[in-house]
């Protein structure tokens, strides 16, 4: 237990560390750095170290503290909260939608050969489609599409579009871990008379975790990207892609302000992944150390 | 055994589908309006209409008459249930018109045209912005004062049909846009402008030319004035083209009475809601604000200002579509070379793209309430800005 706490405590100090070093890079090129940055063959390579291309640290924080418009109680971060918690929301409901669908689509290829063949190109081309094209065609789906009570809500498109995204790195993980089952385990099953189904909850899917797990991470940060460009896109209030956006239009006379609006994006796919760093740690709590061979 | 565990993992799949709609949050599904079916009333309001209105860009004090007419209860009064739908980056207001996702939509002339000319069937109501508030800003030693002077500088524009006017000064410049300039993406701040990368930058008297003057000018460490920068009109050089105006669905408005009856009033509110704001700025500003704008309140005063000054005074009646800046509009459409080298329309459009049958009825309606519709009195206030809109 001891060995746990000081290596959690560990990696909380190197997080830290890593990000204050983060911080001193930053500030240390924004002292030091050519004023108008620098160029290669007439391309930036280098970028400026004005206060419109790289503002202070401390003044990129000082913005949380800030009330949102003048003379709102309303700070800030809590505004960036907010936002973050809306994103939050929308984003693992895409997660769920890519997770169930990603591992359906992956079961079906490894059970059908055919499937696999027929389905994985368009999956790879799938991926090809601008998000940006596809998200105005989604959210015109917004209060059109009935299914007796269930109204499709303007939210879900942006879930929608977080899970066409999240989707692609799970269905793909997830065939691959499916298929990582030893030659000899599945002969060893086949002899049992085994059915496919059994097979594939009793080895299967226990050899895929592994697998499964980065594919998932991915997947979720994936869906976050997928909200928030959705909302960024199609203008849907409330969430963080909106905030960046919102601030952006302000970095002429307020530049650092747009960077509360990243951070909190950046912590929301952070949050993300760490829901399933936390959901692996719990499913794998009873298993033997092993590595992927 | 087979068939039985499909059947089971196709339920649990359709089972955690409709888990992940109920736990998404259903806050925002009361935002829409549920179709209902309206009978016709004659006087007495008893089921409002509802009715949907597509902005071009999120709430600011651009579309304040609007919102202005759903807070003092304009379009309550004409029994009319109306929900704004704010724009966004990759919403076009005409799409969502003539695929119809909306009952009306605000667009600049231009812009729409060309998707007229493309098949949608969209008709002109109500030329609200009777000027256009376009401009060209850039810092006084770069020495440029009319669009002649465009030629091998770097010009600032936003792209998506909002460079008609720049195009259309070039041409009539004698400028080829693809060769003498060199354009540049410009993003939704002016900080292109301020750093340099750009020597004019594309500005709306309403809104980013505000955003100069909210910036803090590092040599003086004051905010920036207008002695500052040259400025140029593209409504002062002859190219000015019509903007924001209503639009309406011609199918609907050729074959459903209901929905011409419905498309009067709503634009008779809606002008009642321009007129409050003209003669209530402040109040106006503090409409907007409410609506959830992160736009600073000293912005929103100078953008409800600056955009009565593109409405106010109207000789011909707000709303009216003026024949002359119509045509001129059409014809800089077709003259404008763009940098394929093509124009933004290849004909004159036809007469049905634009309509004052509506503005005329709905003038009516105001004359009745005793609405004042042309403003010849009308004088804007100066708002002076502060440190990022604040």
């Amino acid at each position: 237990m001891t060995t746990t706490v000081r290596r959690a405590a560990y990696r909380t100090f190197m997080f830290i560390v890593a990000l204050a070093l983060v911080v001193v890079i930053w500030e240390t090129y924004k002292a030091l750095g050519p004023a108008d940055g620098g160029k290669l063959f007439g391309a930036r390579v280098l970028p400026r170290t004005s206060s419109y291309a790289m503002p202070h640290v401390w003044d990129m924080f000082s913005r949380f503290n800030r009330p949102e418009v003048r003379g709102s109680d309303r700070t800030v971060f809590s505004a960036v909260l907010a936002g973050a918690w809306f994103s939050f929301r929308l984003s693992a409901a895409g997660f769920v939608l890519g997770g169930v669908l990603g591992t359906g689509l992956a079961v079906l290829m490894a059970r059908f050969r055919w499937v696999q063949r027929g389905v994985l190109p368009y999956l790879v081309v799938s991926q090809t489609i601008p998000l940006i094209a596809l998200a105005p065609l989604v959210v015109s789906w917004g209060g059109k599409l009935e299914v007796g009570p269930f109204v499709w809500p303007r939210w879900l498109s942006a879930s929608v579009l977080g899970a066409f995204l999240a989707f692609f790195p799970i269905a793909v993980g997830t065939l691959r871990g499916l298929a990582a089952a030893s030659a000899s385990s599945v002969e060893l099953m086949q002899s049992y008379a085994a059915s496919w189904t059994k097979t594939l909850f009793k080895l299967r899917f226990p050899t895929a975790v592994p697998y499964m797990v980065p594919a998932f991470r991915l997947g979720a940060s994936a869906s976050v990207i997928g909200v928030v460009v959705a909302e960024i896109s199609t203008g849907l209030k409330g969430g963080i892609g909106r905030l960046i956006i919102e601030y952006a239009r302000e970095a002429t006379g307020d530049p650092a302000k747009v960077y509360t609006a990243i951070f909190g994006a950046a912590a929301l796919g952070l949050t993300m992944a760490g829901v399933v760093i936390v959901v692996d740690a719990f499913v794998m709590r009873n298993r033997p150390k092993e590595s992927i061979s | 055994m087979k068939k039985r565990s499909v059947r089971v993992a196709f339920a649990s799949i359709a089972a955690l589908s409709l888990l992940v709609a109920a736990c998404g949050g259903s806050d925002d599904a009361a935002d829409e309006v549920a179709e209902e079916t309206t009978e016709e009333v004659v006087d007495t309001c008893v089921t409002p209409t509802p009715v949907k209105l597509q902005l071009q860009w999120f709430i600011q004090a651009q579309f304040a008459g609007y919102f202005a007419a759903q807070d003092q209860g304009f379009y309550e009064a004409q029994c009319l249930d109306v929900t704004i739908v704010e724009g966004g980056v990759d919403i076009t207001p005409q799409t969502e018109l003539a695929t119809g996702n909306v009952d009306f939509a605000v667009s600049w002339v231009s812009k729409a045209l060309a998707s007229r000319e493309a098949g949608a069937d969209i008709v002109d109501i109500a030329q609200v912005f009777q000027r256009s508030g376009t401009l060209q800003v850039s810092f006084k030693d770069k020495n440029i004062t009319k669009p002649e002077d465009f030629k091998g500088k770097n010009i600032g524009n936003w792209g998506y049909g909002n460079e008609f006017e720049i195009f259309a000064a070039l041409t009539k410049a004698g400028l080829d846009p693809a060769t003498d300039v060199s354009l540049v993406q410009q993003q939704f701040d002016m900080v292109g402008l301020l750093t340099g990368d750009i020597d004019a930058a594309e500005a709306m008297t309403y809104n980013e030319y505000a955003q100069v003057l909210e910036a803090v000018n590092p040599a003086t460490g004051a905010l920036y004035t207008a002695d500052d920068f040259n400025v140029v009109s593209y409504e002062d050089a002859g190219v000015g083209m019509l903007q924001d105006a209503i639009w309406a669905s011609g199918e609907r408005l050729a074959s459903d009475a209901a929905y011409s009856d419905t498309a009067v009033k709503f634009v008779a509110a809606s002008l009642q809601g321009w007129a409050y704001c003209r003669d209530n700025v402040e109040s106006c500003r503090d409409i907007v604000l409410a609506k959830g704008s992160k736009l600073g309140a000293s912005h929103q005063l100078w953008q409800m200002n600056e955009v009565n000054k593109l409405i106010w005074p109207a000789t011909g009646g707000v709303g009216v579509i003026d024949e002359a800046a119509w045509n001129r509009t059409a014809t800089l459409s077709q003259e404008t070379k763009n940098l394929e080298g093509g124009t933004v329309l290849t004909a004159a459009p036809d007469a049905g793209a634009y309509s004052n049958d509506i503005v005329t009825k709905a003038l009516e309606i105001l004359a009745g309430l005793g609405v004042d519709t042309t403003g010849s009195s009308y004088a804007p206030i100066t708002v002076t800005l502060n440190e990022a809109g604040n």
